[in-house]
């Protein structure tokens, strides 16, 4: 008959001494097996988010691919290597912190994980403290994300126009939406419109202040090594003027999404941290300690990729 | 045991609301999802009906025939499909297979007691009905404000279909877009994780003597499935985010008139949706095997082949997406590319059908419901496979993209493949998950007139695309008014068969008589525990055996089931299908 | 065999792992993690300085080449993947292959279309 037949599925149907670890989960034959389940969990889970972070990749690579002199300007204009590295260097310590406290926690070494926890998370404040000097400097400086750019081409005072002598000509009105009822929405091309209708996306104090051509009587805002910038944009071809706007997009898109990820990460780490403080970790059981560490490797990796192809372009 | 006495099952375990909303139990969670994605496919199928009926006339019936509401007309329209197509697809297909027949099936074909993360299973359980209500409550405001002028709160609708191409999703469509794509991104995360679930128990809770190679072909295709779920679906998630970046903050990533790329896009969108649609039909290939081998009484046949053309198929459906971009400006280069791929990702498919029609070949066919609903599958999944070379070679593809021969290619392979499947899986499981039988012949009625009115509505569309009807369009030249009433009339015969099916269903869960543990003589796991399960699935220990070894039963009248065989083995020159087993049902 | 003990073979033990260490735990040693560490830190000096040098077109290629040096550090040292199960590897080259793929042939597009790409005009908002 069937000759193939062979013995038994589960070992979890039977009730042996290790069915009485309350970390043990009842479809679970033993702990290890659990454990083991739980990383490659976890393993495929950083796959994902490696996929999700690889579309933000694939989107920088082609438009430097595309226009490799834009992105030079841009970084070497605005960015800052010395905060860049500043921040990698912060990451790799917590990654090693992080790394340490799992061992920690493998060793029954609860003060020490406590420290390492602790220590990990103040190098992601340190991390996010950076960041948040940098694109501070990003909105002094006018070029932040998407439309507070001044190279975006939604911005009023955008430098992507070429600087007319009368006011912009490009017509921004805002038509109300239509209601239903009625006919016609308007298409893209030349509908007559009253120039002098023309307003300022945004009625930010930012938006306002931005002026088009960088006048005599300028405020003492803006830093003197503006004009240097403005002298090298000049220089760019006409095509690649128009695609400045697009570094500073995948600049913000990838450290932004990279940021959201650590302030996640802090929250994991304080999680587990306040779970060690009530003692439920032991060389027994210290999987989700792994698990967050794993997490946040995975941010550093990121990190890693970011650092060069953002800051290092020259 | 008397036989007054109740058996213990998942169903009557605890009782109560928590007991439902916060279970771990897997066959409890299935049932969960059963009822959202049902529903779901309830509000798509109707709008299936509506559009249909809209469509009736050429020039848009339900609206009157003036240019103050040609307009308004033609929104409503966009409304409609983007809504059947964005609910049909995020809400029902992908999920539908994986997690109600997956998540009831798959542990108990392993052995196990739950999946490898029970918990992560009612998470992802409550992330679908997160995203499910969001993406409804947006889509349906569109719907009534359109039509209706009935303002839902935060109900802004969604009008560029459920591809959201750029730039009109980014600059001109409805408001609706930004909370309807974050719907779109929050489900995707449900489907994520089941895949992430889905892996580790394959691998982690396999039984001892069950290698590999002695999986159920289920288990195969629902591991290649859970793959592309993982590897694909995050691809989706950043570019529903940058489309969200796009439209709120105007990066200009997407949008050419601030230095992006629209096709970029597309390469995006496509990159998930490509193998998004073998999410969609490997599920319903693995239930495809086990119903067409059980009701055949024959062992499957190719084995090897059918588990690694799961895999291949998952693999190398990633290796095609650019067929979406032929016309929409991708380079001639990457366009050849593109299509040599495409015809390559045709072959596993192909040994699939040739492996099955072995199976059938010489063995004892039963036409219960179940089968009928698979014999359906293979001459429909055959066309719709068929004419999808059609438009994956470059030539034909040009006159043929966005026209009604792409409708009707991708209905056949949606609904005529995984639609059929998935109810031949419903009826080989049904006494499995509720204890109770069917009554069969309403079951066999609903499966022809199924048939039959699933080509009825979709034939005539490959011939008017192919004489250049275009799709997504609220009119339509009146010579083609011929073809869309036929559509239009079988529509509504596949309405009224599902709405057979599903009073087959209720009937057989209200009067339907007491299903033996196993009905229909199958040998995966499954099947060696009681109708309807304990809540630990099995009582004692299954024994690991080959699965298609269907010779391991023999048919006991008194029970109208399959009981283990105890007798010798039957004497050599015997056929190879089982005939022990009168045809009575 | 028991039945709290798979026969999986158990994996070695960190020498300074202590005797509190269980069985089948392995802790990295902490002269691991610090040489690692020290390796990182080193490479990102190099990276800088590199960067600072005009190589042309290999500049890039440099830098993701330290970038992945870190990287597979990073990976087989702090997240141990060194000694775990080779599938959890598998996995993250699979991921890596399908980014790359996606890369690869959306980079190709866009290059091959690229010349006929010209700057869009604006175009009046309407919403």
């Amino acid at each position: 008959m069937s000759t193939a037949s062979t013995e038994i599925s589960g070992h979890s149907y039977a009730h042996g001494p290790g069915r009485h670890d309350p970390h043990l989960a009842h479809h679970f034959d033993t702990p290890e097996q659990q454990f083991t389940s739980a990383k490659l969990g976890m393993w495929i889970f950083l796959g994902t988010e490696i996929l999700m972070f690889g579309g933000l990749f694939c989107a920088y690579s082609i438009y430097r691919h595309n226009h490799p002199l834009v992105f030079k300007f841009a970084a070497e204009a605005y960015l800052s290597t010395k905060w860049g590295a500043i921040n990698t260097v912060i990451l790799i310590t917590s990654s090693l912190t992080m790394a340490w406290g799992v061992r920690a926690a493998q060793l029954n070494q609860k003060k020490l994980l406590i420290s390492c926890l602790v220590l990990t998370l103040m190098g992601a404040a340190g991390f996010l403290v950076v960041k948040t000097i940098e694109y501070s400097a990003k909105w002094d400086e006018h070029v932040w994300v998407g439309s507070w750019n001044r190279y975006n081409g939604d911005n009023d005072a955008s430098y992507a126009t070429p600087p007319p002598e009368q006011p912009t000509t490009r017509p921004m009105v805002q038509i109300p939406a239509p209601a239903y009822s009625s006919v016609a929405i308007a298409d893209d091309a030349n509908t007559g419109l009253d120039v002098s209708q023309i307003k300022p996306r945004f009625n930010d104090s930012f938006s306002q202040s931005i002026q088009v051509h960088p006048p005599k009587q300028e405020s003492e805002q803006k830093p003197s090594g503006e004009e240097q910038v403005d002298e090298r944009y000049k220089q760019l071809s006409a095509s690649d003027q128009w695609h400045v706007n697009t570094f500073f997009s995948c600049y913000f898109l990838m450290t932004g999404l990279h940021g959201i990820h650590v302030i996640v990460g802090m929250g994991l780490i304080s999680w587990i941290l306040m779970r060690t403080l009530k003692n439920e970790f032991s060389s027994e059981y210290f999987t989700p300690v792994d698990l967050v560490g794993l997490y946040w490797h995975l941010v550093d990796l990121i990190w890693i990729f970011l650092f060069p192809l953002l800051y290092l372009i020259h | 045991m008397s036989k007054e006495e109740k058996v213990d099952n998942y169903l009557t375990h605890n009782r109560g609301f928590l007991s439902w909303a916060l279970t771990l139990d897997h066959k409890r969670i299935g049932l969960l999802y059963m009822t959202f994605v049902l529903s779901a496919f309830l509000l798509g199928g109707t709008f299936a009906v509506l559009l249909r009926t809209s469509l009736l006339t050429p020039n848009h019936w339900m609206f009157p025939n003036d240019p103050a509401h040609d307009t308004q007309a033609k929104l409503f329209y966009n409304n409609m499909f983007s809504l059947h197509g964005a609910v049909m697809v995020f809400m029902f297909i992908i999920p539908a297979i994986p997690a109600i027949l997956g998540n009831f099936i798959l542990p108990m074909m392993l052995g196990a007691k739950d999946v490898a993360f029970p918990r992560l299973n009612l998470l992802s359980f409550y992330i679908y009905c997160l995203g499910a209500t969001l993406f409804t409550w947006i889509l349906m405001g569109g719907i009534l404000r359109t039509a209706f002028n009935i303002h839902l709160p935060f109900g802004f609708g969604l009008d560029t279909g459920w591809t959201f191409y750029t730039p009109f999703s980014t600059s001109k469509a409805e408001d609706g877009m930004v909370a309807g794509v974050l719907g779109a991104f929050i489900l995707g995360f449900s489907s994520i994780l089941t895949g992430v679930n889905f892996i580790a128990s394959i691998h982690t809770l396999r039984p001892r003597g069950m290698t590999w190679f002695r999986m159920p072909l289920f288990l195969w295709a629902l591991y290649a499935t859970s793959i592309i779920q993982v590897l694909a679906t995050p691809v989706l998630a950043i570019t529903l985010l940058l489309l969200v970046a796009e439209r709120l903050l105007h990066v200009g990533i997407f949008d050419s008139s601030l230095g992006g790329d629209p096709v970029l896009f597309q390469h995006f969108f496509w990159f998930y949706s490509h193998p998004a649609v073998y999410i969609m039909i490997l599920p319903a290939m693995g239930v495809i095997s086990e119903v067409i081998s059980v009701h055949s009484r024959k062992h499957i046949f190719g084995y090897s082949f059918i588990a690694l053309s799961s895999v291949a198929l998952a693999l190398l459906g990633f290796l095609v997406w650019g067929h979406h971009l032929f016309v929409a400006g991708q380079s001639n280069l990457v366009d050849s590319i593109f299509s040599l791929l495409t015809f390559s990702v045709a072959i596993p498919s192909a040994v699939k059908v040739f492996n099955w029609l072995g199976t059938l070949y010489r063995g004892s066919i039963r036409f219960t419901p179940a089968m009928l609903f698979a014999m359906g599958f293979i001459l429909l999944f055959t066309i719709g496979g068929l004419t999808g070379l059609f438009l994956g070679a470059l030539a034909t593809d040009v006159p043929l993209h966005d026209t009604y021969f792409v409708i009707a290619h991708f209905h056949y392979v949606m609904v005529g493949s995984m639609v059929f499947a998935f109810l031949a899986g419903m009826y080989h499981w049904f006494p499995k998950m509720f204890g109770k039988m069917c009554n069969p012949t309403w079951g066999r009625v609903a499966a022809i007139m199924l048939f039959i009115g699933f080509n009825t509505t979709f034939f005539p569309q490959f011939v008017m695309g192919a004489h250049g009807s275009p799709r997504r369009w609220a009119t339509y030249p009146a010579e083609f008014q011929p073809y869309h009433v036929t559509s239009t009339i079988g529509s509504y015969i596949m309405a009224i068969s599902l709405i057979t099916v599903a009073l087959n269903w209720l009937a057989g869960l209200l009067w339907g008589k007491t299903a033996p543990a196993n009905p229909w003589g199958g040998n995966s796991l499954e099947w060696h525990c009681p109708s309807p399960p304990p809540h630990d699935n099995f009582s004692t220990p299954p024994v690991v055996d080959d699965p298609y070894n269907l010779s391991a039963w023999e048919y006991d009248a008194s029970i109208e089931g399959w009981v283990p065989r105890k007798t010798q083995p039957v004497p050599a020159g015997r056929p190879a299908a089982d005939r022990t087993r009168p045809v009575t049902h | 065999m028991s039945l709290t003990h798979s026969n999986d073979i158990p994996a070695p033990v960190a020498d300074d792992a202590g005797p509190n260490a269980p069985h089948g735990v392995h802790a990295v040693p902490r002269r691991t993690l610090a040489g690692v560490y020290g390796l990182l830190i080193l490479f990102t000096v190099i990276t800088v300085a590199i960067s600072k040098v005009d190589l042309g077109q290999a500049n890039i290629w440099a830098a993701l080449l330290i970038a992945v040096i870190k990287g597979g550090l990073v990976t087989m040292y702090f997240m141990h993947l060194r000694w775990d199960s080779p599938f959890n590897g598998l996995i993250l080259i699979s991921a890596l292959f399908f980014v790359s793929l996606f890369i690869g042939l959306a980079l190709l597009d866009s290059h091959s279309y690229e010349p006929q790409m010209k700057p869009t005009p604006m175009y009046v908002k309407t919403r």
